[in-house]
């Protein structure tokens, strides 16, 4: 029986050693869904990531996936599951002695017995699909910061996994890289009927393209809801980050003593 | 202030012993996956091409001119015994038994070694092996224990290149350049060199250098902290620990082989 979520996190505990990530987070993505998770730098985005793909383990609750304990699986399991699973990092993370036709072409090579011909096509279309079926023979290191995203996204939909997750695709992109990277999300979660969590600090481009987000803040979901939700909440927190204020319930300053003290204007 | 300094010194002896026992499980789990490197074995030729086949200039121009040295100094020494035809035993063994796995060994460190650590490093920084993993792809497979493989399988290959230069730039020196009888240089070298003595041992010599400073080269980068600062310390402590490794080991190896040989 196909459950109607994909992923579902339930009262999630983690630490770094002593270092408390998230407190008891829950969230769940429902199937054919953008989920986006949004939260100021080091909140724990990431941490959620690292949880679903079985990077790491939760300290207390669970993580399910496709009705699968992500926690309980010993490392067979792990990579059975983590075949139904894309994973977008950050900068791409391209293999870089690869060229961006053999970068898509790695999973297929690995975990099928297609013939080269078959695989050959496939890539071809996966690179169509991000408009860039003519750069397959570059190299990583002659493509832009927007152009190797596009590849990394081809190289997560190779094996059309049922779960893609994104790690801050829109940082660092300019405008119109930016709108291509969100549409290409909407339309290929739309046509290839993927679920797609989002982790992202970029409110306005993110906005655009989800179905629902969750807020993170201290290790805890402080909201949730449709973008229209996000973009009406009067919390405090919610405001200040979706109107990109400087100061409010994140401060400004990091903690410190106070600035007479540190002048030494005290006598 | 002598508190801190035991704290630091526990610190650092718990750091210490953790991380060999990482580096043993690293080892471990490198051989127990070592299945992909043979099954496909083009992945182990490509990383011969990279850490043997470009290391070759630097050892067969080290060797040639290392034999070349043996050979000057090797005629100085033994003409005063007036056995100036001893030439071609006394350049063979040195470098078959001694010199030929240790320099060879050294120069493969540097060369190769520092190589090793600083792409599986980097791998790490750009987060590939991550993707790897999330790929369901095990790097420890499919990344490291195909260089592991490469370098110990590539090593005796360069060891043995860098003696033959080496004896080749002997020959120059001592019969072409100062006029050492060329039927006594090769009748007594061949005559003198033993193979299972001389040639096999210095071949084990070689394979456990291979072993060892692949084993720390792919280790220092694995472990490397995923910032440029943490790989070039990676890269230094690679070329440091293997050729300290490489000394240390001869040693004991030479103790154990050439005892109540002549």
């Amino acid at each position: 029986m196909q459950h109607d979520n994909l992923v579902e996190i339930e009262d999630v505990v983690f630490g770094y050693g002593a270092r408390p990530v998230l407190k008891g987070v829950n969230l769940t993505a429902k199937r054919g869904q953008i989920i986006a998770i949004m939260g100021s730098s080091g909140c724990g985005k990431t941490t959620l990531l690292r949880l679903i793909g079985g990077q790491v383990k939760p300290g207390q609750g669970t993580v399910r996936v496709a009705g699968e304990s992500v926690g309980e699986l010993d490392s067979a399991g792990l990579y059975r599951l983590r075949r139904k699973m894309g994973m977008l990092f950050q900068f791409g993370a391209l293999f870089t002695d690869m060229s961006v036709f053999d970068n898509v072409a790695f999973q297929l090579r690995e975990h099928t017995d297609l013939p080269e011909d078959a695989i050959r096509d496939l890539v071809l279309m996966k690179l169509h699909a991000v408009g860039l079926r003519g750069a397959a023979q570059l190299m990583p290191a002659e493509l832009s910061g927007g152009m190797a995203r596009r590849v990394a996204l081809a190289r997560a939909i190779a094996l059309e996994p049922a779960l893609v997750m994104y790690d801050e695709p829109f940082a660092g992109l300019d405008p119109i890289s930016l709108g291509v990277t969100g549409n290409l999300i909407r339309r290929l979660t739309d046509t290839l009927g993927l679920t797609s969590l989002v982790v992202t600090h970029d409110v306005q481009e993110s906005l655009k393209i989800v179905d629902y987000v969750y807020f993170v803040s201290e290790g805890v979901i402080v909201a949730k809801g449709s973008a229209d939700d996000i973009r009406a909440s009067d919390l405090p927190y919610v405001h200040q980050f979706v109107h990109g204020e400087a100061d409010g319930p994140v401060p400004f300053h990091y903690p410190a003593p106070s600035y007479a003290d540190d002048l030494r204007l005290g006598g | 202030m002598l508190k801190r300094s035991i704290e630091n010194l526990g610190n650092r002896t718990i750091q210490g012993v953790w991380r060999i026992g990482f580096a043993t499980r690293f080892f471990l789990a490198m051989l127990l996956h070592s299945g992909t490197a043979f099954r496909r074995f083009g992945l182990t030729i490509r990383e011969m091409y990279f850490t043997g086949v470009l290391s070759l200039i630097i050892i067969l121009v080290s060797g040639l001119f290392v034999g070349m040295v043996l050979g000057l100094q090797g005629y100085e020494t033994l003409q005063t015994y007036g056995s100036e035809e001893a030439l071609g035993v006394l350049v063979a063994l040195s470098l078959v038994r001694e010199l030929g796995p240790v320099v060879a060994a050294l120069l493969f460190a540097s060369r190769a070694g520092s190589a090793i650590t600083a792409e599986i490093g980097l791998m790490k920084a750009t987060e590939q092996l991550s993707a790897m993993e999330m790929m369901a792809v095990d790097p420890i497979a499919r990344v490291v224990a195909p260089r592991f493989w490469a370098g110990v399988i590539s090593m005796p290959l360069l060891a043995a290149l860098f003696s033959a230069m080496g004896i080749f730039g002997g020959y120059l020196v001592g019969v072409q350049l100062i006029g050492v009888d060329e039927g006594s240089f090769w009748s007594q070298m061949q005559s003198a060199v033993d193979f299972e003595q001389d040639i096999l041992n210095g071949v084990i010599k070689s394979v456990v250098f291979g072993v060892a400073i692949t084993t720390i080269a792919l280790f220092e980068g694995y472990d490397a902290p995923p910032t440029a600062e943490g790989v070039s310390g990676a890269t230094t402590r690679t070329v440091v620990t293997s050729s300290l490794a490489v000394l240390a080991l001869d040693f004991v190896l030479t103790a154990f082989m050439f005892r109540g040989i002549n």
